[in-house]
């Protein structure tokens, strides 16, 4: 009988004991994980369109991290759609074709500034402040800071906005992927033979 | 340099060299072309910056274009002539995308800008030899185009024990070094010595490969004839020690990494530049060109090009004037132009295929193939990977290669960075043992591209990131700031109106003081009593204020009367007087008469309505008192809804002002109270109703 009840108080101070420890463990060396939002945000692609309907890139992460769907983002397409699915433990859905198409072409806007009136609408409506300019003076887009979001045609009283595609440079240019294995050596007269040698 | 202990690189390949084509005939000049045509960007770094414009005479020699920044290079002009343009023409770039270039329309006078040579150059100080080297636009000439100035100017920790100049051009094809090696030997010794004497190296060792024995044999003849130079007796490079190490054929051996494994033993880790292990590699031809630039002063103004190929009758290594327009070669070796399948720059291993014969040669441009179609014929169709992993044996920096494909093909692009991917020298002899013919190093090039792309895209979305938040920020700042100035305003508002008001009611204070005596006597107290005393004494009270009131008015009528005639009376005797303020006195009489019509008026017609009014009550009494009576009314009504709602909260009923002040509020009292308070308030409705009757009759009969 007292054998018996030794045991059981033993294993209940060992309980207790480690108990303890891992809960001051956890208190003590507690690792402030990202939060998700953070996380989603990071994935997306920033351009600050809005055509998923929400004000920019992180509330569309807020939203997703409350239980949003993750398709609603056209500039990031498949790929950024795949990277929250596995973040997130979702699975893979198509692009919602309500908010848009992806465009492979990249594109920045550019005024035409003869044509400016100097309204300061496109300056307003910019979300990375990427346009530059004064009421009534000429306005212009800083090409490196603009994401190509498109929010600045549509206030523009004059049209002079116009999306541009950017044209490829040495420096972003890359080689293209091999065709593989099925298809035929079309378009590969790039590449250099050195085998035949 | 026998003896001397060499190590070796794992993996390589043997392919066949085709050197012989060649590599027999000497070095001829290129002639002078039509035009040259200079691209910005020769070299690694950012572009040179043009410092003329279209038109300028320049000078053989004369700087057209001057570098931007630390890591870059100048561009001199190579030959006299005019700048007919600067703009986008195809250059040297896999893509075929073009690129700035300064254009040149030679006068084929060939004329030098004034120049000088430092042949004692040991006088000058360092940072002036260095300066001199960097002015004079030399970019390694091996292939990859660094900056030499950046190279022999280490700012590692590491002391640099070893120079080693490259000669061994392990790339099939290719023979502009060897043959610079056989013709130019004592140049290229002394332009070592030169790096040395900036470098400062324990030893300079001049590696080629077993494959050039007659460079070998003619370096080694000029090291030895150089013994006589001046230079070796100098303090600096007294004790240094000099030898060649002739290495194995077997490509890639010639890579900069490769070649100093081999003769060092030591392994350039990833991510590191040699200097980290003590080494400073440059090429022969690298070698040459500062010996041209320090002794004779001549900037980087022509190379060493292999013309070869089956495309062609006159291959050899021409010494070309950078800018040359590949098809202004043309004529020179001899192309046969329809048998040309494709233009390739640099050797066919790392080489890349030309898209237009109009890209000129470049500082980097060591080879020219011109290949007919059985030379390279189409590549063979893609197979699938076996997984020999004959790739991997091949690899010279023991990647997996296959391993990569994979990652590179899947998009598998962190796993490629993990296996690393960016060590690739992208030698291409994964490719050339594959079996299933799989174009592997454009998979890690594409790989490669794809992963900068990505960081780019990654950078710029952080970038925009930052941007869109500073902006909300901003934005709410702007907000808040306006808010606080609303609230702000808002506050000011308040206060002014407080003031206002405080004002107002202490005006209305004195006022309601001043009239305090006269609305006391007459109609608030009046309807006072007649609400506390009920409606049976109303009637009477109404006759009794309106006889008070006729009283009052009478009074009134009569005092306003005195005045004025006092005033009257005045104003007469101050006419007599002919005083100044007659006109004051005027005002006041006029005043004080209307204030006595006025007062005449209000008591014609209080008689009148006294008279007209059956039961003789005062209008304005009965009009009070109707007010008093409706307010009797809902203060009854709310009587018996707050009796209602708590029964026992007698205070609350008792202290009601409807009830009779006079009968003491009590519990028992309370219904009796309540019932009476009700009856009250039904009969003051009644008398209300009868008050506006009568009101609506005096207004008839006064309209």
């Amino acid at each position: 009988m007292s054998t018996g009840l030794f045991a059981l108080l033993a294993l209940l101070g060992l309980a207790a004991l480690f108990g303890a420890i891992l809960g001051f463990a956890a208190v003590r060396f507690k690792v402030d994980a990202d939060p998700v939002v953070d996380q989603i945000d990071s994935i997306l692609p920033q351009t600050q369109c809005g055509q998923c309907g929400f004000p920019g890139c992180r509330p569309y992460a807020e939203s997703i991290a409350g239980g949003d769907t993750h398709n609603k983002c056209p500039p990031g397409g498949e790929q950024v759609i795949q990277e929250l699915s596995e973040l997130l433990g979702r699975d893979v859905l198509p692009l919602d074709e309500e908010h848009g198409e992806v465009s492979d072409v990249k594109k920045v806007a550019y005024i035409r500034e003869d044509e400016c009136i100097g309204c300061t609408k496109c300056i307003q409506a910019c979300p990375v402040d990427a346009i530059l300019g004064a009421a009534k003076q000429m306005h212009t887009v800083i090409v490196d800071e603009c994401t190509g979001c498109d929010l600045c045609v549509e206030p523009c009283p004059v049209d002079c906005i116009d999306m541009l595609p950017i044209p490829e440079t040495q420096q972003s240019w890359h080689w293209e992927k091999p065709t593989g294995v099925t298809h035929s050596p079309k378009g590969r007269d790039n590449l250099i033979p050195v085998q035949n040698l | 340099m026998v003896g001397r202990r060499l190590w070796q690189i794992p993996g390589g390949i043997h392919p066949e060299e085709h050197k012989s084509r060649s590599n027999t005939t000497e070095i001829q000049q290129g002639l002078i072309p039509s035009r040259l045509v200079l691209p910005l960007q020769q070299h690694l770094g950012a572009a040179a910056e043009p410092i003329v414009t279209v038109g300028t005479h320049v000078l053989k020699g004369q700087l057209i274009a001057q570098p931007k920044g630390y890591v870059s290079c100048p561009v001199h002009a190579p030959t006299s002539g005019t700048i007919t343009a600067i703009d986008e023409q195809p250059v040297h770039h896999p893509s075929g995308i073009e690129g700035t270039c300064i254009t040149l329309e030679p006068d084929q006078k060939d004329e030098w800008i004034e120049h000088h040579g430092q042949p004692t150059f040991w006088e000058l100080e360092r940072s002036d030899l260095l300066s001199l080297i960097q002015e004079s636009g030399i970019a390694g000439l091996g292939g990859a185009g660094f900056p030499t100035r950046v190279k022999l100017n280490p700012s590692s920790e590491t002391p640099i024990q070893t120079l080693l100049i490259n000669g061994v051009e392990c790339e099939p094809y290719i023979t502009a070094d060897d043959r610079l090696m056989r013709e130019r030997a004592d140049a290229i010794v002394l332009g070592s010595y030169i790096m040395a004497y900036l470098v400062q190296p324990e030893e300079i060792i001049f590696a080629t490969e077993d494959n050039k024995p007659e460079a070998a044999e003619a370096l080694s003849d000029a090291i030895d004839r150089i013994k006589a130079h001046p230079l070796t007796h100098h303090d600096r490079l007294s004790t240094l020690s000099v030898s060649i190490a002739v290495v194995p054929t077997k490509y890639p051996s010639g890579g900069e990494k490769q070649i100093i494994q081999i003769i060092t033993g030591k392994e350039v880790r990833s991510g590191a530049i040699p200097a980290d292990v003590g080494v400073v590699c440059q090429n022969v031809g690298t070698a040459y060109a500062v010996e041209r630039a320090v002794c004779h002063g001549e900037p980087l103004i022509s190379r060493i090009t292999t013309f070869t190929g089956e495309g062609l009758y006159k291959p050899g290594n021409y010494e070309v004037l950078l800018g040359t327009p590949i098809e202004e070669m043309y004529d020179q070796v001899a192309v046969r132009e329809h048998r040309i399948k494709r233009l390739i720059m640099g050797g066919p291993m790392m080489g890349f295929t030309l898209k237009s014969a109009r890209v000129p040669i470049v500082k980097t441009t060591n080879c020219i193939i011109a290949a007919t179609a059985d030379e390279f014929p189409e590549p063979p169709p893609e197979l699938p990977c076996i997984r020999c992993g004959a790739c991997a044996d091949a690899c010279p920096v023991q990647l997996l290669p296959q391993q990569l494909y994979w990652y590179s093909k899947t998009h598998n692009f962190e796993q490629a960075q993990h296996h690393n991917l960016f060590d690739c020298i992208e030698c291409g002899a994964c490719a050339y043992v594959c079996p299933s013919n799989i174009p592997l190093v454009q998979y890690y090039r594409f790989a490669k591209g794809e992963i900068k792309a990505i960081e780019l895209e990654n950078h710029k979305a952080d970038h925009s990131r930052e941007r869109f938040e500073a902006r909300q920020a901003r934005l709410e700042k702007e907000q808040q700031e306006k808010e606080a100035k609303r609230k702000e305003r808002a506050r000011k508002a308040a206060e002014a109106q407080k003031a206002k008001a405080a004002k107002k009611a202490a005006q209305e204070a004195e006022k309601e003081a001043e009239k305090a005596a006269d609305k006391e006597s007459n109609t608030a107290a009046a309807a006072g009593t007649a609400t506390s005393d009920g409606t049976n004494r109303s009637s009477t009270t109404e006759k009794n204020l309106s006889e008070k009131s006729l009283e009052q008015l009478e009074t009134a009528f009569n005092k306003a009367q005195k005045k004025w005639k006092d005033a009257r009376k005045a104003l007469t005797e101050q006419e007599k007087k002919g005083s100044d303020h007659i006109e004051a006195y005027r005002n006041k009489v006029d005043k004080l008469k209307a204030k006595m019509d006025a007062a005449k008026e209000a008591l014609n017609q209080h008689g009148s309505a006294a008279t007209q009014t059956a039961e003789a009550t005062d209008i304005t009494a009965l009009i009070i008192a109707a007010a008093q009576a409706r307010t009797d009314v809902t203060k009854a009504e709310k009587a018996l809804r707050q009796f209602n709602d708590q029964k026992k909260s007698e205070s609350d009923a008792s202290s009601d002002p409807l009830s009779d002040p006079s009968s003491a509020p009590s519990k028992e009292a309370l219904e009796a109270q309540l019932a009476q308070a009700q009856e009250q308030a039904a009969t003051l409705h009644q008398q209300l109703t009868a008050a506006k009757e009568a009101a609506k009759a005096t207004d008839e009969t006064d309209n």
